[in-house]
């Protein structure tokens, strides 16, 4: 009988605690496959950030640790610096990278760490149970922004890979999103490239993946995605935001 | 042996870290320890080591965590301010059972405060780490010497018993020169550390380096089973310097640069006939219960002496339970007590408790 679907790797053969339809569970796959065609789980370090994904290190058969709120990638930053021969990667929720870990964010951006960032962006706190997010769209509501979200008193949302891109020391970011087939092939390119990039020694390289959260957006996992195709991906609009080796190459 | 130089204690902590096997360095600018960053910065990219100027003390802790969580000895530095932001890294290397080195080259509060010596992260460090239950190993030295000899022991200890260790220090210890000899390169102890997450390279199954435990049973287990290693540690470890105690009745106790003044007022003392001594804790966690506890038996009272409005002073009370009176007598805000001020409170001790 021939294998026709098999676990990457890299993936622990465990059930994973994420609600039915969330898009955590198909980025995790994406990582553990890049990992695997790679050939690097023997060297790789993930970091665990704290969102819905927190238990992720339970969930990848390569080296974990879990690190505090925000700090992910600091605590990569001390991983990679301290053992280049590591493949280091961070994968956090957008209340960890875009919030409260802003400052780690962006530090080891410019600082050009040769580190990967997985980033998925729900435009919602997942774990604590939807809050509003960094990433929450103007008018969405939320549990704490219950009339919509009022960018004249809330704020607006954070664009990661458009501020980032601006950064010199950033080698790479590329939104992606996880909606079909057709998307999820890209999204496992540019996650395999986030990572083939430190193997190089390029520098930092993140990928936003563009993701829903059923459960705290109050819609079936079909609907969901219909509802990041039309509100999410106009405000977020996929692509690759910086390239600096391909640009190099063009010049 | 090296030979014998002349070196500032905070460049003095910085070199004996390297020394200790220390190759890696986080930390962000911060007066009065200052000397020690730079120091790294210009040791460090000599050795093939890392210097790095993290965006904030949250950052750096946290690189340090990463650097522990690799099996890696590293270093970070600051003074009180800075302190209390690496509280929350501190805390899950505490949960996660991580070794490193934090030095804490303490200054004024609460808030800026100011940048002159103190004390007043006596309960900060030996009390509350961070949040939950946790403790870290607290070292104070009171000369340039013994912070080289600390450092050493610290990276030690912390790989030791896995958990963070803080040098606690004070602007005036870090600002002060005094000749030092240091230790040898290259001789400095390897700990296994079998439990680091740097890849597996296929040899085993992948280690997980957390401090997450959902079940409230199962936390419940595993902070039990730590405070028993605590335990240990505080039965094995706790070290004090006993100055002219054997045969006296009133006991000044003070660590790290008080200590030293203290000293000067207990010789004094003697000098007019009263039978003072000093008991200096070097480890601040674990305290050493047993010294004060032996001292109490003869000695008529106690008067801790610190650069605060009084925190040491109440583990020396716990430790005597109530046996003895316990003065305590403090300057703050980076005011430092005089050997003539600490004589006076003996004097004053001795002639009231006769
Ligand atoms: C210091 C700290 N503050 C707050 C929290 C509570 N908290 C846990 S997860 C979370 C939000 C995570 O949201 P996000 O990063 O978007 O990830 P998601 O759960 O949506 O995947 C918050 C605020 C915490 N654990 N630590
Ligand atoms: S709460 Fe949302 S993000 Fe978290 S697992 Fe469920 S669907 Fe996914």
């Amino acid at each position: 009988m021939s294998v026709v679907f098999e676990k990457p790797k890299a993936l622990a053969d465990v059930t994973t605690h994420y609600c039915p339809g969330c898009t955590h569970g198909i980025i995790h796959r994406l990582v553990a496959e890049a990992i695997d065609e790679l050939g690097v789980e023997g060297r790789t370090v993930g970091i665990a950030s704290v969102g819905c994904s927190v238990m992720s290190y339970n969930y990848f058969n390569c080296d974990m640790i879990q690190s505090p709120h925000g700090r992910a990638p600091a605590v990569a930053t001390g991983v990679k610096r301290t053992r280049p021969d590591c493949i280091v990667f961070t994968y956090q929720g957008d209340g960890d990278l875009a919030a409260i870990g802003t400052a780690e964010t962006v530090h080891s951006a410019t600082r050009g760490e040769n580190i990967t960032v997985i980033f998925v962006n729900n435009a919602i706190y997942g774990m604590t149970g939807g809050q509003m997010a960094p990433t929450s769209l103007p008018g969405q509501v939320t549990q704490t922004t219950p009339y919509g979200r009022d960018v004249h008193y809330a704020g607006y949302p954070v664009r990661v890979c458009e501020m980032l891109s601006t950064l010199d020391g950033v080698e790479y970011c590329e939104r992606v999103t996880v909606d079909s087939v057709k998307n999820v092939m890209k999204a496992k390119k540019a996650i395999k490239k986030a990572f083939q990039n430190q193997i190089e020694g390029k520098g930092f390289s993140l990928v936003e993946v563009v993701s829903t959260c059923p459960t705290n957006w109050g819609l079936t996992p079909v609907d969901a995605l219909g509802w990041l195709r039309e509100n999410m991906l106009p405000y977020y609009p996929l692509g690759v935001y910086k390239d600096r080796s391909a640009q190099k190459e063009e010049k | 042996m090296s030979e014998r130089v002349l070196m500032k204690g905070n460049e003095a902590l910085a070199e004996a870290a390297i020394r200790a096997g220390c190759h890696h360095f986080f930390g962000y600018p911060i007066t009065p320890q200052t000397e020690l960053a730079a120091y790294m910065a210009k040791r460090m990219p000599k050795i093939g080591g890392t210097y790095l100027q993290a965006e904030s003390e949250v950052a750096a802790i946290n690189m340090v965590q990463g650097a522990a969580a690799a099996g890696i000895r590293a270093m970070t530095s600051s003074s009180s301010p800075g302190i209390a932001l690496k509280l929350e890294g501190i805390s899950y290397m505490c949960g996660s059972d991580l070794p490193a080195v934090i030095i804490n080259v303490q200054r004024g509060g609460p808030g800026l405060g100011g940048i002159q010596p103190s004390q007043a992260d006596y309960n900060l460090a030996t009390k509350a780490p961070g949040h939950g239950d946790a403790h870290i190993l607290v070292l104070a030295p009171s000369s340039v010497q013994e912070m080289v000899d600390l450092v050493a022991k610290a990276f030690d200890l912390a790989d030791t018993y896995r958990m963070p260790a803080m040098i606690l220090a004070d602007g005036m210890l870090g600002q002060m020169m005094e000749p030092v000899v240091l230790p040898e390169e290259g001789h400095a102890r390897e700990i296994e550390k079998p439990w680091a997450a740097c890849g597996h390279h296929g040899q085993r199954k992948h280690n997980i380096v957390n401090s997450l435990y959902l079940q409230a049973s199962e936390l419940n287990e595993i902070v039990k089973k730590r405070f028993e290693r605590y335990a240990k540690i505080e039965e094995t470890e706790a070290l004090a310097e006993n100055y002219m105690t054997e045969d006296a009745e009133y006991i000044v106790t003070a660590f790290g640069a008080t200590a030293r003044i203290a000293k000067a007022a207990v010789r004094e003392a003697r000098k007019e006939g009263i039978k003072a001594g000093l008991i200096r804790p070097v480890t601040l966690w674990p305290f050493p219960k047993a010294d004060f506890v032996k001292a109490a038996e003869t000695a008529k009272a106690f008067l801790s002496v610190e650069m605060s409005m009084g925190e040491m002073v109440n583990d020396v009370r716990l430790a005597v339970e109530c046996k003895k009176p316990v003065y305590f007598y403090g300057e703050t805000g980076g005011v430092i007590p005089t050997p003539a001020q600490v004589l006076e409170q003996i004097r004053k001790i001795a002639g009231g408790a006769e």
